[in-house]
């Protein structure tokens, strides 16, 4: 038999799940043969993660069917999923940091009797590793992984179950460039063996690594197509439903005068290590420094030492020649520096809050919002109103819980803020995470704006593309170090990669 | 005094020590599992104060101490399985619940201790507790017979549940299920297993603990119930839990600290040592309070202690 005659691995067939009045996926279709790579691609809250929780037993689907090789199938809970051979890699990560790898993986998989098997299964596991070339040390305890290394466990649970379709809800989320080539050439090994792979991403240059790509939007597939007949502006544009410019116009400006000055400055995270390592750097005016780095190499540290809310152990930070060291956060904002913080709703908003008061979170004190220790509400609402119509942030009114926001609109909530009191610079650490194309469009634009306008800027992100398109100067960081700094033309995705893994130049050459 | 009279002294305070211990290493092992499980039961004195009302009545009623025992077991079960219900099924907070039962539970008993008196004429009957078991040739071993093995069936029971829970959370898959739901419920939701079944299976095991205690402090330790006799144990089970990092044999040295702190505190009275008795009464509490601020160490803590469990 060819192929083409075989009933596909996997198939769905009007597939509609709605949670009460919310419509979360409407008459879905498609299928994943044998060794085929399909990609579900789609905003945030386009309906991608509950189509998987569906096709993995998580939910039930209102109509519609699921076949797998040709036979409907209906699941009641993930079991009887995995004993269809389907099993899923989440999202975010589902292990118990303090057991081992082997435990992680035998976790709850049902053989006979009360006994573990560890060394049975142990080589069980062993074989998986060395059939997709992964190398990891079964007995250490998770928390001791670094996060590729979790994310292989993530791997070896699923086709421990002897999982043939795997759904990776985005698996590169936390990737270094280097771990996520890595991840594609396993995938590749999977299809080899005839596996099938639903892949979730919204990062294009995955998509474009599968066989065929199956776009949704609102919940409904917008696009069905096979990847080698599409680009990456028809895509975007699927999935946006309107054309998105993919990378921001950057225009020439010669940086002016230093405005924050970073000198030996060293930061210790939360368990009293060093994060922060001795860096040294200088943002001008119009100008954007990027740091290039997989998060959890001091970015966060970096940033709160420079807002003020974390203190540092050496150095110096001077804003326009003025000496900042040992600064409050009140001391930031009051000269003027904005912050963007990279967990939102942690450190940069108050959820339960409406969204008037959280616009002016930090500057309540000021004449424009006070009279003395009196809120001016009429005031505040006004302001709050006039930020709503400005960035657009779609909320049914300034007194609206700022939690019911998507994170797209609660991001702008701070934008508004820290846009509206910041004068001369701007710390935006991953201003972007988690949000969808349309708005990071939106983010990119107005970061440039204020570069246009004199700001200086600091940029964290993950994103290499990001960093590459908005950046005058890119600054790498791995483990607390500035491991290069280059101008944005010089700069390459692959050298960056390199030094993100904290590998030295000379090594990686 | 004596040399012999000294001697008789610290063996009669060692084997003290060792029969306190059972009903709380009993009601301990029992809460470890169920913290194990993701769920702080701060109900455990109330828990074994029903129980042991349970079994008092009961055995009075029946006359029989084996049906006194089951039905404290019983009545154990059904408080912690209450609580089951409460914060597994209907995910109410659990410090709450867990206060909630222990005021009931004082109250309860006081009140129903009061009605039965009635049924009796006012007089408080008593039962023959169980005696305890010598095991044939190790109890005659000088003084280590006399501490360990003269004892309640229940004492030797407790010190063996150690190491069964032990080798269960340890060494067998759903004792590792069980640690896995204190730490990370998803994992096993994800694999499609019962989050709910295993945390009322940890609590179902807990109560038949908790029972068994409070049916011994009763049917074994004393002849009678007394209103609040449990006096702190529960909460005492949670002291050492903490103390004992969440790790079995830690706990039974933490439950033979304060038990020793208790009989210490017995003979002390019953020899006429110069301290003021209050002061002696609140030995194993003030203990409790250095263990508090002395034992930093929380390594083994379950991550997902405390927390209702919701998928997404």
């Amino acid at each position: 038999m060819t192929a083409e005659q075989n009933p596909p691995r996997l198939e769905v067939h009007g597939l509609t799940k709605t949670f009460g009045p919310v419509i979360a996926n409407t008459d879905v279709s498609f299928n994943v043969a044998r060794g085929e790579i399909l990609c579900l691609l789609g905003e945030n809250g386009a309906g991608k993660s509950t189509l998987s929780s569906c096709l993995y037993g998580f939910y039930r689907p209102d109509k519609g069917q699921i076949l797998c090789d040709g036979m409907p199938v209906s699941f009641n809970s993930p079991r009887d999923a995995i004993a269809r051979g389907i099993g899923m890699v989440h999202q975010h990560f589902v292990l118990v940091p303090s057991m081992t790898v082997v435990e992680n993986i035998i976790l709850g998989t049902h053989d006979h009797g009360w006994a573990l098997n560890l060394e049975k299964k142990a080589r069980k596991i062993s074989d998986l590793c060395a059939r997709y070339d992964i190398s990891l040390d079964l007995n250490a305890k998770i928390w001791q992984l670094s996060v590729g290394e979790q994310q292989w466990v993530e791997i070896i649970k699923v086709l421990f179950l002897d999982a043939e379709v795997l759904i990776l809800d985005e698996p590169t989320a936390v990737l270094t460039p280097h771990e996520s080539k890595k991840l594609f050439a396993i995938l590749q090994k999977m299809t080899a063996d005839n596996l099938s792979i639903i892949l979730i991403s919204h990062k294009l240059e995955e998509v474009l690594q599968s066989d065929k790509i199956v776009v949704l939007r609102k919940g409904r597939i917008v696009g069905n197509v096979r990847t080698v007949d599409t680009t990456r502006s028809d895509l975007t544009s699927m999935m946006v439903g309107r054309p998105v410019m993919l990378r921001a116009e950057r225009t020439d400006i010669t940086p002016g005068a230093p405005v924050l000055q970073v000198s030996n400055l060293t930061v210790l995270n939360d368990k009293g290590q060093t994060a922060v390592n001795t860096m040294t750097f200088t943002v001008h005016e119009h100008e954007i420094l990027g740091i290039a780095g997989v998060s959890g190499n001091g970015q966060t540290e970096l940033f709160e030492a420079l807002i003020g809310v974390r203190d540092s152990q050496t150095g110096h930070i001077q804003l326009s020649g003025k000496d900042l060291t040992h600064h409050s956060p009140m001391d930031a904002i009051t000269n003027g520096i904005g912050y963007i913080p990279d967990d939102r709703f942690r450190a940069g908003l108050v959820g339960p809050f409406s969204v008037e008061d959280n616009t002016i979170l930090g500057i309540q004190k000021r004449a424009e919002f006070a009279d003395g220790p009196i809120l001016n509400r009429r005031r505040i609402r006004n302001f709050a109103r006039d930020a709503i119509d400005r960035f657009g942030i779609v909320t049914p009114g300034p007194q609206t819980r700022t939690d019911t926001l998507s994170g797209g609109n609660a991001q702008k909530v701070i934008l508004a803020r820290e846009f509206w009191s910041a004068t001369k610079c701007i710390l935006a650490n991953q201003p972007t995470r988690g949000l969808d194309v349309g708005i990071i469009e939106y983010v990119h634009q107005i970061l440039l704006e204020k570069r246009h306008k004199g700001f200086a800027i600091v940029l964290a992100s993950e994103e290499l593309e990001d960093i590459l398109a908005l950046s005058d100067r890119i600054a790498v960081v791995s483990k607390g170090q500035i491991m290069g700094v280059f101008h944005a033309d010089e700069a390459n995705i692959d050298q960056l990669g390199l030094l993100m893994a904290g590998q030295a130049l000379e090594n990686a050459a | 005094m004596s040399e012999l009279f000294t001697q008789a002294i610290l063996i009669a305070m060692f084997a003290a020590t060792v029969r306190i211990a059972a009903p709380l290493l009993l009601v301990s092992i029992g809460e470890l599992v169920v913290q194990r499980a993701g769920i702080w039961f701060l109900g455990v004195e109330g828990s074994m104060l029903m129980a042991a009302f349970a079994a008092y009545f009961i055995s009075v009623a029946s006359d029989s101490l084996s049906i006194g025992l089951f039905a404290g077991i019983g009545m154990g079960i059904t408080v912690h399985l209450s609580m089951a219900v409460a914060t597994v099924t209907l995910k109410i907070n659990q410090f709450i619940t867990g206060l909630g039962i222990n005021l009931l539970a004082s109250g309860l008993t006081l009140l129903l201790y009061r009605e039965s008196l009635k049924r009796f004429n006012g007089e408080v009957p008593t039962v023959i507790p169980f005696e305890t078991v010598a095991l044939p040739g190790i109890s005659q071993i000088p003084i280590l017979g006399e501490i360990f093995f003269d004892q309640h069936i229940f004492t030797y029971l407790a010190f063996a549940m150690v190491g069964v829970v032990w080798a269960f959370l340890y060494r067998t898959r759903y004792g590792l299920e069980i640690r896995a739901l204190g730490e990370n419920p998803k994992a096993l939701d994800i694999k499609g297993l019962s989050v709910s079944g295993r945390q009322y299976a940890a609590l179902a095991f807990g109560g038949t603990m908790a029972g068994l205690a409070g049916a011994v402090l009763v049917l074994a330790l004393t002849d009678r119930f007394v209103p609040n006799m449990t006096n702190g144990r529960g909460w005492l089970a949670i002291v050492i839990i903490i103390a004992g990092n969440w790790k079995p044999l830690p706990i039974l040295v933490a439950v033979l600290v304060f038990a020793f702190l208790e009989a210490f505190q017995l003979q002390a009275q019953g020899i006429g040592l110069d301290i003021p008795y209050q002061l002696l009464l609140a030995l194993p509490y003030i203990g409790a309070i250095v263990a508090m601020i002395g034992l930093q160490l929380r390594s083994e803590q379950p991550a997902h202690l405390g927390v209702p469990y919701h998928r997404e």
